[in-house]
């Protein structure tokens, strides 16, 4: 089977985030960048599936040199080869902009599956997968926990709400965003770091989207506070000390 | 005139009856409002059961649509995305808005492109302009989004659970009118199959008067006793937020949040969650929240009665030691 595993590459969790001085995204200087989590579960499983079935497994990275690291990683992780896709200025695109950008450099390859993560941790729109679905004529499945490959295709493991799933048949290919959950997600090893740099990346240049944006983010702000918090301070005993009060006189659960 | 066409959800009860799921009748309420302020119709469409389209017979709404098919009986993409692009082609209506459900994400960005748009998904309010508000990096920030270029296409918009209020949803009358849709068994290209549990509930999180949740900030299992101790001290039951399932640290059936349980205890007591929208969605009912995170910008606060800023793994054992002490 041949995979090709979109991936993402965001902001880590834990970054301190600013504003920029235009208020149309953050300042991205200084930030650390990884693997967009999601999509390091969509890596996994495309993983799997080859231990499992054969094939290979490529990664493809949109947007500036720094990706090259993330896509570097997918490498060592054991992903076959990797594909950058070279843009300073995907950022300004909306979902259908970008998603057409990603489908022109995945025709080419004609994969059998395509994964990538349900939603991404900056922008959170989680619709890329389901786009490129459509723009690729591909049937597709959301939430995915986990893949199994059958007679006439694939069978997936489906979240809904609730606590609830749902078994899905689709031909092959097909389209795929994963859920995280699904696997444990593995670390790179030694000798997948070394293995990694005689492995390929193709750099490509990144087509110009033929559309205008039909939406825009036009302005970043702090998020007002929906309730009145007090904060507690002082050392860690008179917070306890504090707090104990509270949930005494207050919340009365002691 | 033009119109706001909002597409609903049904749940279905134990005895299989249909009813409007609560998120749908929050996004007719957003429906209306932003037809308010547009001077347009709230129109409505339900997909697949007539008796859920009665219930909307008795809201302020210029139309019902009613998509029946033998196809349309279990969800699939590939039908409700052919039935709905039939409707807006022969209805032409100037906004379509969704509730942020796990199936709309599903289907709704493919049927958004198929007009050339682009869907602003989990839309928490909505400004006049219209402006869109969401959120960004899993509620740190927040974003306004406007619609660019032409108009000639619809505007799509989802709108996240709880943001707006079904008792905002004004009554009037409404005729159903039933659009016939053109489908084909070759049309749809995946099988589904019954929806299943994965394993019977030992716990009631639903039930318990108290949580303690833990969340990325405990950050290696091996540290998990400081909070089971904690919730020791309180009774109460333990939950977590996604990270923490995910990891196998502790099984789904603790999982707060969009993907999990939804939960409103006398107290909530957030340990190292961050809160983003998934999570607050599952909790923000709570009767008190009291939340403990080392980043004073984590989106937890806002939903808190009391935050402290700081280290976890300082102020969890000293209060687990001063409630033992107060208790005693």
């Amino acid at each position: 089977m041949k995979i090709l595993v979109a991936i993402k590459q965001v902001p880590e969790r834990d970054a301190q985030l600013s504003i920029a001085s235009d208020a149309r995204w953050i300042e991205e200087d200084g930030l650390n960048y990884v693997i967009n989590e999601p999509d390091a579960y969509a890596l996994e499983e495309a993983l799997q599936l080859r231990e499992q079935h054969g094939g290979e497994v490529i990664a493809l990275c949109a947007g500036p040199d720094r990706v090259t690291s993330t896509l570097r990683e997918a490498l060592a992780k054991g992903a076959d080869r990797a594909i950058h896709l070279a843009s300073d200025t995907l950022g300004t695109l909306d979902t259908l902009a970008l998603a057409l950008v990603l489908a022109d450099a995945i025709r080419s390859e004609s994969p059998d599956l395509i994964l990538t993560g349900l939603q991404s941790d900056d922008l959170g729109l989680g619709q890329t997968g389901v786009v490129l679905a459509e723009l690729l004529g591909l049937p597709h499945s959301t939430l995915v926990l986990h893949v199994e490959k059958t007679a006439t295709g694939i069978r997936v493991k489906r979240e809904l709400e609730d606590g609830w799933f749902q078994h899905i048949d689709l031909p092959l290919p097909a389209v795929l965003t994963i859920q995280s959950g699904g696997n444990k997600l593995r670390y790179a090893t030694l000798m997948g770091i070394k293995k990694a740099k005689t492995k390929e990346t193709r750099t490509v240049e990144a087509a110009t989207p033929a559309t205008p944006a039909t939406v825009e983010l036009t302005r970043v702000f702090l998020p007002e506070k929906q309730k009145q918090t007090q904060m507690l301070t002082g050392s860690p005993a008179e917070i306890a000390a504090q707090l104990v009060e509270k949930l005494r006189s207050e919340v009365r659960v002691l | 005139m033009s119109t706001v066409l909002v597409v609903t959800e049904q749940k279905y009860d134990a005895q299989k009856n249909a009813a409007i799921s609560r998120i749908s009748l929050e996004a007719l309420a957003a429906g209306q409002a932003l037809a308010a302020s547009l001077g347009a119709d709230c129109a409505a469409a339900v997909l697949g059961d007539s008796s859920a389209a009665n219930e909307l017979t008795s809201k302020a709404l210029s139309r019902v649509y009613l998509l029946e098919h033998p196809l349309l009986k279990q969800y699939t993409p590939d039908a409700y995305n052919k039935a709905l692009e039939q409707l807006i082609r022969a209805t032409s209506p100037a906004w379509v808005l969704f509730p942020h459900t796990y199936q709309v994400r599903d289907f709704a960005p493919a049927l958004a492109a198929r007009f050339g748009q682009s869907l602003i998904s989990d839309v928490i309010a909505i400004r006049p302009g219209p402006t869109f508000v969401r959120q960004l990096f899993q509620g740190k920030l927040n974003a306004e989004y406007h619609r660019a270029g032409s108009d000639s296409a619809p505007g799509f918009i989802s709108v996240q659970a709880g943001s707006f209020r079904v008792e905002d949803l004004q009554p009037g009358t409404a005729a159903i009118e039933a659009f016939q849709v053109e489908l084909a068994d070759g049309d749809i290209r995946t099988k589904p199959s019954e929806p299943f549990r994965e394993s019977a509930q030992t716990v009631d999180l639903a039930a318990a008067p108290i949580i303690v949740s833990v969340g990325r900030g405990i950050r290696e299992q091996e540290n998990m006793p400081l909070v089971e101790s904690l919730a020791q001290a309180l009774g109460a039951e333990l939950a977590a937020s996604r990270p923490i399932c995910d990891a196998g640290w502790f099984p789904i059936e603790r999982q707060v949040g969009s993907s999990g349980h939804t939960v409103a205890p006398r107290l909530y007591l957030a340990v190292g969650i961050s809160g983003a929208i998934q999570h607050l969605v599952g909790m923000k009912g709570s009767k008190t929240i009291i939340a403990i995170n080392k980043d004073e910008n984590a989106p937890i606060f806002e939903v808190a009665d009391y935050g402290v800023v700081g280290d976890l793994f300082e102020i969890v054992p000293e209060l687990t030691k001063a409630i033992n002490s107060a208790k005693s």
